[in-house]
C-alpha cells in the first residue's frame, strides 16, 4: 500500500497538509494531532515533526534530508517518503 | 465494590470510596446554536420544548465556551442546531473556534446556505459542512422535513464543493427512506460528498413521538444492511458510507457517546451543558449552564456529567455483564424515557428486563409500509404558508412543485 503509494506520487511534489484538515500540537494532552471533519489523527512519534515540514515550500527529497540532518541513523530515506504517500492517500496531505 | 444499587436517577453522584478520578479531556463539543429551523423533520431529535430565540447565548458568550473548551482539550466542534444559519452571527462563532484552535463543521439543512455566506464563512475559518438530506426524492423529502428544501440542499451541496470544503451528508434513516438508501448515496455521489452518514432515527425528543411512523420493519433493516455492504465494496476509496445501527430493530444497546462524559459534551442554545444532546430531560433542573459556571468545572465535577461516568452506578445485569467495557451499559436518555429511570439497563439491550417494551413495538413495526403520518411541530409564524401542518400520504406529495 506504501509504496503503490509512492510510486505514483508526482517527483516535484511538496507535500503540504489539506485544507480541511488542521495540523496542531495538543498542548493538553501533549500530542500533535491532524483535526478532520469526523476524525482525530493522534501522530504518534516523530509523525509531527514530519507533518510539520510539509509547508508547501519543501519537497519530499528536501523533507528527508532535513530529517537525515536531524536524525543521521534513523532509515528516513525510505520510511518517510512511504509515510507521506500514506498520508496522500487518505487525503490528509495534498 | 461500591454500596446497595441506587433506586433512581435523583441521587447526585452517590457514595464513593475517596476523591472521583478525574477524567480524561473532552475531545468533541456539539454548539447547538439556536433550536430555531426551517425544517419540521418528523425525526428531528431536539426536546419537544425548544429554547426560545431570546434566551439564546450570544456569539460572545459563544466564543468564551469555545475558549474554555479548548482549553479543557476540546479540538472539534460541530455547529449545530436547529439551523446554525439562522444565527446572522454564525461567522463570529467559527472565527472563535478556529481561532482557539478547534475544527469547526458546521451542520446544516441547507436552507438559505448562499454563495456570500459561504465565502465568509471559509474566511472565518470553516472547515468542513455536513448537510442533511431526508429522501432521494424531493416529494417524498418534503413529506419527512416538512417544507420543500430539495432544490435548496442541492444548491448549498454546489456551493460547499466550489468553496473547496469536504461535504458530508448526513441522512437520517426509518421506514419511509431505507429502501431508498442506494438512491440516497447516489445523490451523494452526484452532489459531490466525501462521506455519507446513513444514521437509523434514535428515539428522543420529538422522534419519540412519529416513533410508530417511523420504526421500520426489521426486514427493510436487513436489506439496506446488505445494500450497505455491496456498495461499501464499490465505492472503496471514493466515498465514505457510516452506517449508525439502528438500536430498536437490533435489540444492542449503542456505546451511547462512547460513554457519559468521556468523549463530548453538548451546549445548548440557552447555554445548558449537557454529556448528551438528549440529556436535557433526564437532568432537568440538575443541567449545569455555562451561564453559571465554568466548563471546566462542569466537565470534571459537576452532578450532571459525573453521575453516569464509569461503571459505579451501574446495577445487574449490566454490572456483570462484560459488555459493559463495549457498550457503557447503553444510553441513560434511553433508559429514562423508557422506564422512567435513568440507571437501569437501556432496554434496547436484548439482555435488558424492560427489553419487552422495545421488543413489542418492533414486532408491531413488521410487515408492508403503510402512509407515513407524522406529527409535525408547529412552525415558526413566517413558515406557517409553506411548512404542511398535517401529513399527507405520498401519493399526495407532487414533485413537480419543488422549487
Amino acid at each position: 500500500m506504501s509504496t503503490s503509494a509512492t510510486s505514483t506520487l508526482s517527483p516535484g511534489w511538496r507535500p503540504v497538509v489539506a485544507r480541511s484538515v488542521v495540523f496542531r500540537h495538543d498542548r493538553v494532552r501533549g500530542v500533535d494531532l491532524l483535526l478532520l471533519p469526523e476524525r482525530v489523527v493522534v501522530l504518534r512519534g516523530a509523525a509531527g515533526g514530519i507533518v510539520a515540514l510539509c509547508d508547501g515550500e519543501r519537497d519530499v527529497a528536501a523533507i528527508v534530508a532535513e530529517l537525515a540532518r536531524r536524525h543521521p541513523d534513523a532509515p528516513v530515506d525510505t520510511e518517510v517518503p512511504a509515510f507521506l504517500g500514506r498520508l496522500y492517500d487518505e487525503g490528509w496531505l495534498r | 465494590m461500591t454500596g446497595p444499587p441506587r433506586t433512581g436517577d435523583t441521587t447526585p453522584t452517590g457514595p464513593r470510596r475517596g476523591a472521583p478520578p478525574d477524567p480524561d479531556p473532552p475531545w468533541a463539543l456539539l454548539a447547538e446554536l439556536t433550536h430555531g429551523c426551517p425544517l419540521s423533520c418528523a425525526y428531528c431529535s431536539n426536546p419537544v420544548e425548544l429554547n426560545s430565540r431570546s434566551a439564546e447565548l450570544t456569539a460572545d458568550e459563544w466564543a468564551d465556551v469555545l475558549r474554555q473548551a479548548a482549553d479543557l482539550g476540546v479540538v472539534q466542534t460541530h455547529l449545530s442546531g436547529g439551523e446554525p444559519l439562522l444565527r446572522r452571527d454564525l461567522h463570529r462563532i467559527v472565527a472563535a473556534a478556529d481561532g482557539a484552535g478547534i475544527h469547526t463543521q458546521l451542520v446544516t439543512s441547507g436552507v438559505s446556505l448562499h454563495e456570500d455566506r459561504v465565502a465568509g464563512l471559509v474566511e472565518a475559518g470553516l472547515r468542513s459542512v455536513q448537510l442533511s438530506v431526508q429522501h432521494p426524492e424531493p416529494g417524498r423529502a418534503a413529506l419527512i422535513a416538512g417544507a420543500r428544501a430539495s432544490r435548496a440542499k442541492e444548491r448549498a451541496a454546489r456551493l460547499v464543493r466550489e468553496a473547496g470544503l469536504p461535504l458530508g451528508l448526513n441522512a437520517v434513516l426509518h421506514r419511509a427512506n431505507l429502501d431508498a438508501l442506494e438512491a440516497l448515496v447516489d445523490l451523494g455521489l452526484a452532489w459531490g460528498a466525501d462521506r455519507i452518514e446513513l444514521a437509523n432515527t434514535q428515539f428522543y425528543g420529538w422522534a419519540l413521538r412519529n416513533r410508530d411512523a417511523l420504526l421500520p420493519d426489521p426486514g427493510q433493516v436487513a436489506r439496506a444492511r446488505h445494500t450497505l455492504e455491496r456498495l461499501r465494496a464499490e465505492l472503496a476509496g471514493r466515498m465514505e458510507l457510516v452506517w449508525v445501527a439502528p438500536d430498536y430493530v437490533d435489540a444492542t444497546a449503542k456505546p451511547c457517546m462512547g460513554g457519559w462524559g468521556a468523549i463530548s459534551l453538548t451546549v445548548t442554545p440557552d447555554g445548558t451543558a449537557l454529556p448528551c444532546p438528549a440529556a436535557a430531560e433526564l437532568l432537568g433542573a440538575d443541567a449545569p449552564s455555562v451561564r453559571d459556571r465554568p466548563l471546566d468545572w462542569i466537565w470534571r465535577s459537576s452532578p450532571a456529567f459525573t453521575r453516569y461516568r464509569g461503571e459505579d452506578w451501574m446495577r445487574e445485569p449490566c454490572r456483570s455483564c462484560e459488555l459493559r467495557a463495549v457498550d457503557f451499559g447503553g444510553c441513560r436518555c434511553q433508559a429514562f424515557a423508557l422506564t422512567g429511570d435513568a440507571a437501569r439497563t437501556d432496554p434496547a439491550c436484548h439482555r435488558s428486563p424492560d427489553h419487552g417494551l422495545v421488543r413489542e413495538l418492533v414486532e408491531a413495526a413488521r410487515g408492508p409500509a403503510t402512509p407515513d403520518t407524522y406529527v409535525y411541530r408547529e412552525p415558526a409564524p413566517s413558515d406557517r404558508t409553506r411548512a404542511p401542518q398535517e401529513a399527507r400520504p405520498p401519493q399526495q406529495a407532487d414533485p413537480g412543485k419543488q422549487r
